[in-house]
């Protein structure tokens, strides 16, 4: 079979193993140029098929970690093409540190199932995979739509948008200006485009170092327990959590505030959050908590819909008007009523919180489902391409900050902005040339 | 007349800027040519605003220049007022544009014409195709001739279904004074293209007698004046005037507001789309309310006439109130119209029908280039024409269509824009279209494209010889500069210091030196013994954008290296899509319809996604379909 690939393909990374705490994370490099990266990151050149004990260094050159380095040459890679496998410490922060330091250096994060892509190109996966391969794309994508939706949900979504509304403004006023120069048009000048540019960056900034540090990467992934009143909800919360956050009785609509438990599963960190039983009531704290529920349900990762089994079947089906985007799985709670067996299937399962039966089958049904396949896009993964996005578009809006500084050309102050953008895009989806000037003759009177 | 006596290789329809480029470059390749025109008086005509160029324009003229085309020297002859826009943004964005006489204009493109070796001229419209088996065989023209060929180029400009406004009337026109092709389009109509509709609009011209000028802005040329091919000098420049500017103000505006349900476009009569970039006067004022004033450029149309083209008033207002708002600008208070403003809607063929090559989908042989296609201007007209005469001869010559890419010219980025996203306003080129801007640049379009040109056997001679002068000297003096070292302690510190803001730190060779963005040759000479004084003007500025945009090429580069390998992967013409696994209903619909050459074209289609083109690559392989080009 001919090899479709005349050369190897752009570096790409990712991890290579399971997201979540650990004893050992393996981040894996592949395509053209792997090694002069690898030299970049260890200060060291790494020989086929020796496994290198070294340090692993950020683009500043300071220390991220300490471990394994190996170097598969072409062919003989899982991709086929020039490997580099990073063996760093299990630890989430280490891992997105080096492979952010990888996108720095040139490299860009793999997309759902690129590694077997090459793999499959490259003759490393046999004729008969490429059926799966095809369904494991197709599959991780649509996943993978619903993550990055779900991981825009929220303010972060909406400062983001904002960033990129300022970006664009800024754009459509730099090219105007190289593109109609014979217009009288009042475009900004180039002062107050510096001005602009440094809000800019200020603002990314900002948003960079809240999402770095602050609270979604630390919980990580947010899963909401939602359901009718008396459904058991805050049972399962005190159950999954393994002590009495909140308070059960028997009396519908007990829980008012949504309840935070932050726990791990398989080593990864997720925030469990107990609502309000969804239901009509006129009791106006219960209204609050109901709308609170509503915004929990809104900007979680995971939705549990608890029904109690003994209802009729219609009862107990997800009702319309929750979020399809996002990952439900249907519990079905009290078996120990009507007396059947644990089960699960797709996305339901079928529990007893009382007596803690099925309780492991839902665990594992969340590590699947947060965890995904290797390859497989998750809430963390959609997270961490946005936040490479960012700061890569955080660059080049600071290089085109330096080029007006330097009074330089203004078509190279528009080259870095358009590369910005091209970044967000990432996030928020394509904007082409055409949309660009689309927004120029909307705001400005152009036309000699 | 015997079928074989009337046998060409090639029959272009058309004498527009698409068709005689097209002719011209068909011919140049030495394929027997033949040119039909309804009227050959109007060969070369320029039919909107006398001028050539302006940004993003001027590349392609540059482009078509360096690929030994007719449109920039003809500028050159017929250019009455040059000038070289955004000198101060950077060599990418710089462009030259050209007030042309119309009429020196015309017969340097005539006299082209009727000179080129292989290319016959014939007076006749045409009225209809000769297609068999979705091959197409000639034309046949309106007293019935059957004219043969192997290959045609349509370049019918806004003469399709055409149809002028002026206030409330309307009637059925090419441009105005010209009969439009409607027997012919109708023919098209049947074939099996989708036709769109589009509009543009033109100011009304007037009688520069009447102009009070001193009421008016003058804009001269540049000096020393701009040249367009690089054949050219300003030795062919004729004569050389001003252009000037006005304003309308308020009273302007609220005569036009008062009128507005007379304009066609307003009250009904058009609802087809004109160009965004080129709003009329009505619209102008309708959108942008608050402005108080609106620039005219009074642009000369020749020499030899006294009528200028007011640019920035196209209005389909009725004539009374072309008049009366005219009348109410300054330094118009007296102007008499020679022709009325008119919009005019014509017929266009959905660019999405064509092959990159610009190759009918639907017809064997069958070239579409210009207007016809969906884009404005001369310039975009002029570009077409050259590929579609290209790829018309090479199809003759039973050898591959010529495909410019993305990063090698805007032609390129023309082309592929119209073929694989189609256009619902009249496209017009604008430098941020490419991506690759900062290679495009017009100052190295013969560097990207001579070398091709002659390659594929279109390029003149002594073209050829101009440009291997100018590569070679580029090549041998950027050596030449990067083996001439200054030792910091040979230079003379003060002197140093004033040239380069500081001391010299380490040995620095000359061409390091240039890097930096205060350092110019002039400076070079001054650092070093060395006579520097035999880098020409031309060879100097590429030595110094190379040197100093260095970084930034670079950086281009790797990114057209790493779309390089999806361009390089070819989609067979008759892949299934529907049967490719995991595409979206969505996605597989598009493919269908654009039908893309490549992986690379394929990924630019909107709504096609990464991972689609992952699906196809793994379909391609495991369907052993791949075809890589060389």
């Amino acid at each position: 079979m001919p090899n479709i690939y005349r050369q190897q393909g752009e570096p790409i990374c990712a991890m290579a193993t399971p997201p979540g705490r650990g004893a050992l994370a393996v981040v894996r490099l592949s395509g053209y140029e792997v090694l002069s990266i690898a030299n970049k990151v260890t200060h060291k050149f790494l020989q086929s098929r020796h496994a290198t004990y070294t340090n692993f260094y950020d683009s500043n050159d300071e220390l991220i970690d300490q471990g394994i380095a190996i170097y598969f040459q072409t062919p003989a890679s899982f991709t086929g093409e020039d490997v580099v496998e990073f063996h760093c410490h299990g630890n989430p922060i280490v891992s997105e540190l080096l492979l952010n330091t990888l996108c720095e250096h040139g490299s860009r994060l793999a997309t759902p199932g690129e590694f077997s892509l090459r793999a499959f190109m490259n003759n490393k996966i046999d004729l008969a995979q490429a059926e799966a391969i095809a369904d494991l794309i197709y599959s991780t994508t649509e996943q993978g739509v619903r993550t990055a939706t779900r991981s825009l949900q929220g303010a972060f979504s909406t400062r983001v948008q904002d960033v990129l509304t300022k970006l664009i403004l800024i754009r459509s006023n730099v090219e105007a200006h190289l593109d109609f120069p014979d217009e009288e048009i009042d475009a900004q000048h180039t002062e107050q485009i510096q001005t602009k540019l440094v809000d800019l960056e200020t603002e990314i900034m900002e948003l960079l170092r809240q999402a770095q540090q602050g609270e979604r990467l630390q919980t990580g992934a947010t899963i909401a327990i939602a359901g009718k009143p008396n459904a058991g909800k805050s049972s399962l919360l005190n159950a999954l959590a393994q002590s009495d956050i909140a308070i059960v009785t028997e009396i519908p609509g007990t829980t008012r505030d949504p309840l935070i438990a932050d726990i791990e599963i398989k080593g990864m960190p997720v925030r469990l959050i107990d609502t309000a039983g969804l239901r009509e009531t006129k009791d106006v704290i219960e209204i609050k908590g109901i709308e609170r529920a509503q915004q929990a349900l809104s900007q979680a990762d995971v939705i549990l819909w608890l029904t109690d089994v003994s209802l009729t079947e219609g009862e107990q089906n997800i009702p319309d008007g929750l979020d399809e985007n996002k990952i439900i799985i249907c519990v079905h709670n009290k078996i120990d009523l009507i007396n059947i067996q644990t089960s699960m299937n797709a996305n339901h399962v079928y529990i007893s919180v009382k007596t803690g039966s099925g309780l492991q089958d839902l665990v594992k049904m969340l590590a699947s489902q947060l965890c995904g396949s290797e390859q497989g896009d998750t809430p963390f993964l959609a997270r961490r391409r946005h936040l490479i996005a960012m700061q890569q578009a955080y660059q080049n809006i600071q290089a085109a900050f330096q080029c007006i500084s330097q009074t330089k050309d203004l078509e190279l102050v528009a080259e870095d902005l358009r590369l910005a953008q091209q970044y967000l895009g990432e996030i928020t989806g394509d904007f082409t040339s055409d949309d660009l000037l689309g927004r120029i003759f909307s705001e400005f009177c152009i036309g000699k | 007349m015997s079928r074989s006596s009337q046998q060409y290789d090639v029959i272009v329809i058309g004498g527009g800027h698409a068709g005689t480029e097209a002719a011209l470059v068909s011919a140049r390749i030495g394929c027997r040519t033949l040119l039909i025109t309804h009227n050959i008086e109007t060969i070369g005509q320029m039919s909107c605003n006398p001028a050539i160029g302006g940004i993003g324009k001027s590349h392609l003229v540059k482009e078509v220049d360096a690929m030994g085309g007719a449109m920039a020297i003809a500028a050159d002859q017929g250019g009455i007022q040059f000038r070289i826009l955004n000198s101060r943004k950077g060599p990418a964005v710089r462009a030259t544009r050209a007030q042309a006489d119309r009429i020196l204009y015309k017969s340097a493109i005539r006299t082209r014409v009727e000179n080129q070796e292989n290319l016959q001229i014939f007076q006749q419209a045409v009225d209809d195709l000769i297609i068999e088996n979705d091959i197409v065989h000639g034309a046949i023209t309106q007293s019935g001739l059957r004219l043969y060929a192997k290959t045609v180029v349509l370049t019918t400009g806004t003469f399709l279904g055409g149809k002028i406004h002026v206030g409330d009337i309307n009637y059925a026109a090419g441009r105005a004074g010209d009969p439009p092709a409607l027997t012919l389009a109708q023919r098209l109509r049947e074939m099996p293209f989708r036709v769109g509709r589009l509009k543009t609009g033109t100011p009304p011209r007037i009688d520069g007698r009447t102009i009070d000028y001193t009421q008016t802005t003058v804009q001269p040329g540049d000096t020393p004046t701009p040249v367009f091919s690089c054949m050219g000098s300003s030795d062919l420049h004729p004569k050389q005037v001003n252009c000037h500017i006005t304003y309308t103000n308020e009273t302007t505006h609220s005569i036009i507001q008062q009128d507005l349900h007379r304009s066609p476009m307003y009250n009904g009569n058009i609802d087809s789309t004109g160009p965004r970039y080129c709003p009329s006067i009505e619209d102008k004022v309708t959108r942008f309310a608050d402005r108080t004033q609106h620039q005219i450029f009074i642009e000369p149309e020749g020499l030899q006439t006294h009528e200028v083209y007011p640019n920035g008033i196209s209005t389909s207002l009725p004539f009374e109130t072309q008049c009366k708002f005219l009348h109410s600008i300054k330094g118009f208070e007296n102007a008499h119209i020679t022709r009325p403003g008119y919009a005019i809607e014509y017929d266009f063929f959905d660019p999405r029908d064509l092959q990159p090559s610009l190759e009918t989908k639907a017809i064997k042989g069958l070239y579409f280039a210009g207007q016809i296609n969906g884009t404005t201007g001369y310039e975009e007209a002029a570009a077409q024409g050259l590929v579609a005469g290209i790829n018309a001869a090479r199809q003759v010559q039973e050898k591959d269509a010529w495909i410019p890419r993305r990063n090698e010219a805007y032609i390129g980025v023309m082309i592929d824009d119209l073929v694989t996203r189609g256009t619902i306003e009249p496209y017009r080129m604008f430098t941020s279209r490419a991506e690759f801007r900062l290679i495009l640049r017009q100052d190295n379009a013969d560097l990207r494209l001579t070398e091709t040109a002659h390659e594929l056997g279109c390029l003149p001679n002594a073209q050829w010889q101009v440009f291997v002068e100018k590569r070679d000297a580029i090549n041998k003096h950027t050596k030449r500069l990067q083996k001439i070292y200054i030792q910091p302690t040979k230079v003379e510190a003060k002197l140093c210091e004033d040239i380069l803001g500081g001391e010299l730190k380490h040995e620095s060779n000359l061409y390091e030196l240039l890097r930096r963005p205060e350092v110019d040759l002039p400076i070079l000479q001054k650092l070093t013994a060395q006579d520097l004084s035999d880098i020409s003007a031309e060879v100097g500025e590429q030595l110094e954008i190379q040197a100093k945009y260095a970084g930034y090429i670079e950086r281009q580069n790797v990114q057209v290296q790493r779309l390089a390998q999806q361009e390089n992967v070819k989609l067979p013409e008759d892949l299934n899509y529907t049967s490719v696994v995991g595409l979206s209903n969505e996605a597989k619909q598009k493919l269908i319809e654009i039908r893309p050459l490549t992986i690379g074209q394929a990924a630019r289609i909107s709504g096609i996604t990464p991972s689609a083109i992952s699906l196809l690559l793994v379909h391609l392989k495991a369907n052993n379909l791949a075809t890589k080009s060389a």
